[in-house]
């Protein structure tokens, strides 16, 4: 702890000229840098994973289950599923991995969603990188230009992320076939791809466009009461909206490894009914 | 139990100033701001400290902590490690006037900015009538004590003097929220667009809702959560969303 006297400030930020003379950049003795570093540490994991598993284009099905990273099929080069969500919109000239064409979407629902945003300015980008705490950067116009005024698209990326999960409540249903398909039977696996979607469709909903659109835009609630439940119901969600944006991040990604060693043949499938 | 506590105090003015050390005997269940109290009655009668009510409720005695913004008398000692010094500095996004009281004039002038609740027309003094259910989001921000941590601990400001002219702050947007929530506020007919000033006047743009004003509210209030995303939402009806814009121009989208 520096205790000489100084001077009056002439820098920038905390040190702004008018302000205490304090001369460290921040005081805070408790570990902050942690919840960051574990951002940081659970982005890149599955960015890491799911970038190998999109390129690959290969066990993303073991009957009855596919994989979320896979589904639906938008190109004319998938694995054939049964009774599955293949459409293949983008004709046979799509020579990469179909998992591309679906991704985008859902990267962009997360990319854009206000709980991601705090999560990455400040573990990737510093700004801040905690409370109190000063950013590197010498200039800020936060979300007021080009490219970070586009953070206002979520409510688009939300409208197809419904559908989206739809699609995957539909594969949970081809998930409680056997491998004949033939209904009425379960894997693990079909308790596996239930578990995910039931996250997926509480951290969709719990979106706070979701919340607005269902209700918080409203100026009366007392005129709409079915939409002030239903305001009240996103709203209950949407304070875990954190809890739930990483248990389903890793929840979709353990889906897919789950039928990745099933459809590798490392794994099996445990029947149960 | 009691023990000696080493306090490091930030003494000093515009001009500048130092860290100054006390040794104080701290008692059980007491707060930073009583700590702060002995050293004036005791070590330091000199001491600049802006305080009132000692129950967290008038937003006087703001200061930083170990680095990180809290209310003198809402910080139990029982809290901070009695091995570590208790490191306290005035708040460091305003300028400082001497020791712990810093010129928050900032905020009155952000304050001012904002136009107040427009009533409406046709309704006298005692005639107003609103449901509970279309008052309680506003009541959430009514409980702002206006202390100025989340103004002190944003970045946005913090960081970045020159955005204080085009940014009003968390608390301030919090405000824009409420009128605009406001079940009998009657901006829209009197021509004003609280949506519109938001973004444009009072920078809601610049607010990456990274939650720190949240963080360090001692009322509680969600204020990114509850006030300042909904904002952004009502401003990408506004301006971001060219459906909604489209049905609002040609009366599809009845008011509500």
């Amino acid at each position: 702890m520096v205790s000489t006297e100084t001077g009056p400030p002439t820098g920038t930020g905390v040190h702004s000229p008018g302000r205490a003379a304090v001369p460290q950049r921040q005081l805070r003795t408790d570990r902050w840098w942690l919840p960051q570093l574990a951002t940081v540490t659970g982005l890149l994991a599955f960015i890491g994973y799911s970038t190998w598993r999109a390129f690959e284009g290969a066990h993303y099905y073991a009957p009855p289950y596919v994989s979320p990273f896979y589904s639906p099929c938008l190109a004319a080069n998938c694995v054939p599923v049964r009774g599955g969500a293949d459409w293949t919109l983008f004709g046979d000239w799509w020579r990469l991995s179909p998992a591309l064409l679906v991704l985008i979407f859902p990267l962009g629902f997360r990319l854009t969603c206000y709980y991601y945003r705090k999560a990455y300015y400040r573990a990737f980008w510093s700004s801040p990188p905690a409370c109190a705490v000063p950013e590197p950067h010498t200039r800020y116009t936060g979300e007021t230009r080009f490219p970070l005024i586009l953070q206002n698209l979520h409510r688009y990326f939300f409208y197809v992320a419904v559908p989206f999960a739809m699609i995957l409540t539909y594969d949970v249903a081809l998930g409680f076939r056997n491998t004949g398909g033939e209904w009425g039977h379960a894997g693990l696996g079909s308790f596996v791809l239930l578990g995910n979607v039931a996250l997926i469709w509480a951290y969709t909903l719990s979106c706070h466009s979701c919340r607005h659109i269902v209700g918080g835009r409203l100026k009366h609630f007392s005129g709409h009461p079915v939409r002030h439940r239903l305001w009240q119901f996103v709203g209950r969600l949407n304070v875990r909206h954190m809890l739930l944006a990483w248990s389903s991040l890793a929840s979709v990604g353990l889906t897919d490894l789950y039928v990745y060693l099933v459809s590798s043949g490392a794994f099996g499938d445990p029947q149960l009914f | 139990m009691t023990y000696q506590a080493e306090f490091r105090v930030w003494r000093g003015d515009s001009t500048g100033g130092s860290f100054e050390s006390y040794r104080v005997e701290v008692h059980e269940g007491e707060v930073v701001l009583d700590l702060v109290h002995r050293l004036q009655a005791t070590q330091a009668p000199d001491l600049a400290v802006r305080w009132n009510c000692k129950a967290g409720k008038c937003g006087s005695c703001s200061a930083e902590i170990n680095g990180r913004p809290r209310l003198l008398c809402m910080t139990r000692m029982s809290t901070l490690s009695p091995d570590e010094p208790v490191v306290i500095t005035p708040l460091r996004a305003f300028p400082v006037l001497r020791d712990l009281v810093t010129d928050v004039s900032f905020n009155y002038a952000k304050a001012r900015e904002i136009p107040g609740f427009i009533p409406p027309a046709g309704l006298g003094p005692g005639e107003y009538r609103m449901q509970q259910e279309d008052v309680e989001r506003s009541q959430e921000f009514r409980k702002c004590i206006e202390c100025f941590l989340c103004q002190d601990t944003c970045h946005v400001v913090r960081d970045h003097e020159e955005n204080k002219s085009v940014f009003a702050g968390p608390r301030f947007l919090m405000r824009v929220a409420e009128l605009d929530m406001h079940p009998l506020d009657a901006a829209a007919e009197a021509g004003l667009d609280r949506r519109a000033t938001a973004q444009d006047v009072h920078g809601l743009g610049y607010c990456n809702i990274t939650k720190c004003c949240t963080e360090v509210c001692p009322e509680q209030i969600r204020i990114t959560d509850n006030a300042l995303i909904p904002l952004k939402e009502r401003v990408a009806d506004l301006k971001y969303h060219p459906l909604v814009w489209l049905g609002s121009r040609i009366g599809l989208r009845r008011k509500d």
